[in-house]
């Protein structure tokens, strides 16, 4: 028990926690077609956390945060430039923004590599979800123990702050939001300012993008904003509905991978663990491919039902 | 700089200049399917294929090391990767085409799940006892510099084969990707053509894992493409043009890579690429934003130089600087305002042009409708002269009858 305590409890709250706060935002951005605005934000943390670390010189979170928070509407604007000016199809200006931009934090760090420092691809990619430890977290007493609580990982307290932060901006424009993904030109008509809304949209985004970065690797991001929604899509055709649904999968996912990436290995009878981050969106993938084969509105509608 | 230009002219050394060329074919190649793919609107398949060639490539790492006991093996582990990806080209294919998911969501999905599960499969890797895992990070960003000779020749013995393949196939491509529906009235089953594309899309990919790694091998099948379209209209110049521009972010990539230690081959190609690209936003005079800027310029100072000499014409004073400023330059006002005999006259021109531009919409609506942004243009070279004799003469009845 002392050991869960110890070691699984914080890991997997935060990636329950990431994980809903993902798929909240996912939501909108599957309705609205934007799923890979999330893939380009994920992958642009990369430069901006390089950056950040190059002109301050330490890895502290808040400067990590910010540098990627930066890079990120950084990309959101490049990827406007390119589309309004060049005029690009959406989805290409979005490929030569997020690639060219990576492989610019990829040679950052690979040219400040050589110096020696605690930084690589594999981690930002990864997370270090098993490394979230609390040595404090000695038996269920230690849950109202103030003194323990102060020694929980802050990643704990920041994937919860950030989750707190989506679901207000949730209530509070959802009537705009929802306007917005439905009918964009009828928001704008009852001044419901869909423009401003997206951005606001994309701000979040990259918000819990960051946030879940830090903690968990930018894949599991990815694959968090984009499987429970689309899974829950397929399973009903109102929005309340789906976003429970949604919630529902991506705790289901959260917790099962973690559980089968520290324990499943054993189970087999080998003595290792596997990438919880990595077996949390695999799972969330697996979820969302049993949708695709039995969901009840997996249709397209107005498209002949298949028997 | 000694040693990149050594690099730039091939004396570097065999295995250098194999490896440089066998990355310009390849990149060449990925420019000419990304244009196809980049004009069927789906440039970002690809991404999805890249990313799902990890679990195969993982897991054909796991066999042939249990094997043999050493992991890397380039044919067995390409051939692995080209299986997944196939597979995750066909679940983007079937969710964006069964379901109510968008093409979006189905690429989003597929890449981050089947990423995942190769970086669960790399866990499992690193917990086994098999030589040549430091190989395997080398996919993911790309390392050309301790590439085998056998394996640069592989590669660029497939570049060419996909180069090859794109240039048999160039007619259908075109035809499918400008319209299907008239392609298949032709005879041509847009299915087995659009499955040929992306299959070539994916040997690309697949091909150049070893070379830039499978986050950026994206980059060169949508960045040259994108960069090509600024210069040209035409489909076939782009295709011949994204294969130049790629072959040259892939020269200078590899050779600058080569210049340091430890430079990442990957990022170094795709930022030559994202210069040439935005070479090509600022500087194209097609489509550049400088072009575009300098043409609102133009435009702009021929809407003030027609509304000055209107005003000129019908007394009216003139505040507007530019207006002001391009009336002198001209020569059509003094200094003080007044309007100069060429003034006058070009004033009086101005003036007679509006009303029978006016007089045409009035009369023609629907075609002025046509013409709506014809207005400064002498209405002489936009109508015929009949046309034009015609406006003439009932612009003078209408003054004579209104004296």
């Amino acid at each position: 028990m002392s050991d869960f305590m110890m070691f699984s409890l914080v890991p997997l709250a935060v990636a329950v926690i990431i994980g809903m706060t993902c798929a909240l935002l996912g939501n909108f951005l599957v309705l609205r077609r934007q799923s890979l605005i999330g893939d380009a934000i994920s992958h642009v943390a990369l430069p901006g956390i390089v950056v950040s670390f190059l002109l301050t010189g330490a890895l502290s979170s808040l400067a990590m945060m910010l540098g990627a928070g930066v890079s990120a509407l950084v990309t959101v604007v490049l990827i406007e430039l390119v589309r309004r000016f060049g005029r690009v199809e959406s989805s290409a200006a979005m490929g030569v923004v997020f690639t060219s931009l990576f492989a610019l934090g990829v040679l950052l760090l690979e040219w400040h590599g050589a110096t020696g420092v605690h930084l690589d691809v594999e981690h930002a990619l990864y997370g270090n979800l098993e490394s979230l430890i609390w040595f404090e977290g000695t038996g269920l007493a230690a849950l109202v123990d103030p003194q323990a609580l102060a020694g929980l990982p802050p990643q704990l307290a920041r994937a919860a702050s950030v989750g707190l932060a989506v679901v207000v901006f949730l209530v509070m424009c959802r009537r705009q939001l929802i306007l917005g993904s439905f009918d964009p030109d009828f928001a704008a008509s009852v001044r419901a300012r869909p423009a401003l809304v997206d951005l606001l949209l994309v701000t979040m985004v990259a918000v819990a993008a960051i946030a879940a970065f830090e903690a968990v690797g930018s894949i599991i991001v990815i694959a968090m904003f984009i499987c429970p929604a689309a899974a829950a899509r397929l399973m009903t055709n109102r929005l309340a509905t789906q976003i429970a649904w949604s919630l529902t999968f991506a705790a289901v996912s959260s917790v099962l991978g973690y559980v089968l990436a520290g324990y499943g290995p054993g189970w087999l009878g080998f003595n290792a663990s596997v990438s919880a981050a990595g077996m949390i969106a695999t799972l969330s993938g697996v979820i969302l491919l049993l949708a695709c084969l039995f969901g009840p509105e997996r249709h397209r509608s107005g498209a002949a039902r298949e028997a | 700089m000694d040693t990149w230009w050594r690099a730039l002219t091939f004396t570097l050394g065999y295995n250098t200049s194999l490896v440089t060329l066998g990355a310009m074919l390849l990149a060449a190649g990925a420019g000419m399917i990304g244009t196809f793919v980049l004009l069927r609107k789906r440039a970002l398949v690809s991404d999805a294929i890249s990313h799902a060639t990890l679990p195969g490539l993982t897991l054909a790492f796991i066999i042939i090391g249990l094997l043999q006991g050493d992991g890397r093996w380039l044919p067995g582990l390409l051939i692995g990767a080209a299986l997944s990806a196939a597979l995750g080209l066909w679940l983007v294919q079937v969710i964006s085409a069964r379901t109510r998911l968008g093409e979006d969501a189905a690429i989003g999905a597929v890449l981050s799940s089947f990423f995942a599960f190769g970086v669960v499969l790399i866990t499992v890797i690193q917990s086994m006892n098999v030589t040549g895992q430091s190989g395997l990070t080398g996919y993911l960003v790309g390392a050309t510099a301790g590439m085998l000779s056998s394996e640069a020749k592989l590669i660029a013995l497939c570049s060419l084969g996909v180069l090859a393949a794109v240039f048999v196939m160039r007619r259908e491509f075109l035809l499918v990707c400008f319209d299907a529906d008239f392609a298949r009235t032709q005879g041509i089953n847009t299915w087995r053509v659009d499955l040929a594309l992306l299959m070539l899309l994916m040997a690309v990919v697949v091909i150049g894992l070893k070379v830039t790694g499978l986050i950026l091998i994206v980059a060169l099948t949508i960045i040259p493409p994108v960069a090509a379209r600024f210069w040209t209209d035409h489909p076939m110049a782009m295709v011949a043009l994204a294969a130049f521009l790629g072959a040259l972010s892939g020269y200078f990539g590899v050779t600058l890579s080569s210049v340091g230690e430890g430079l990442p081959t990957g990022p170094l190609i795709v930022l030559a690429a994202f210069v040439l690209f935005l070479g090509s936003f600022l500087f194209s005079p097609r489509r550049g934003v400088l072009a575009s800027l300098l043409a609102h310029q133009r435009f702009r100072r021929r809407v003030h130089l027609r509304q000055g000499l209107l005003s000129l014409s019908r007394d009216e004073p003139i505040f507007d600087g530019l207006t002001l400023t391009l009336l002198k330059r001209a020569g059509y006002i003094r200094r003080d305002g007044v309007a100069t005999a060429a003034g006058q006259a070009a004033a009086r021109d101005a003036e007679h042009e509006e009303r029978l531009w006016a007089l045409y919409r009035e009369r023609y609506p629907d075609d002025a409708l046509h013409r709506e942004h014809a207005g400064l243009t002498p209405i002489a070279q936009v109508l015929s002269p009949d046309a034009v004799m015609t406006l003439e003469t009932q612009l003078l009845l209408r003054t004579e009858a209104r004296p």
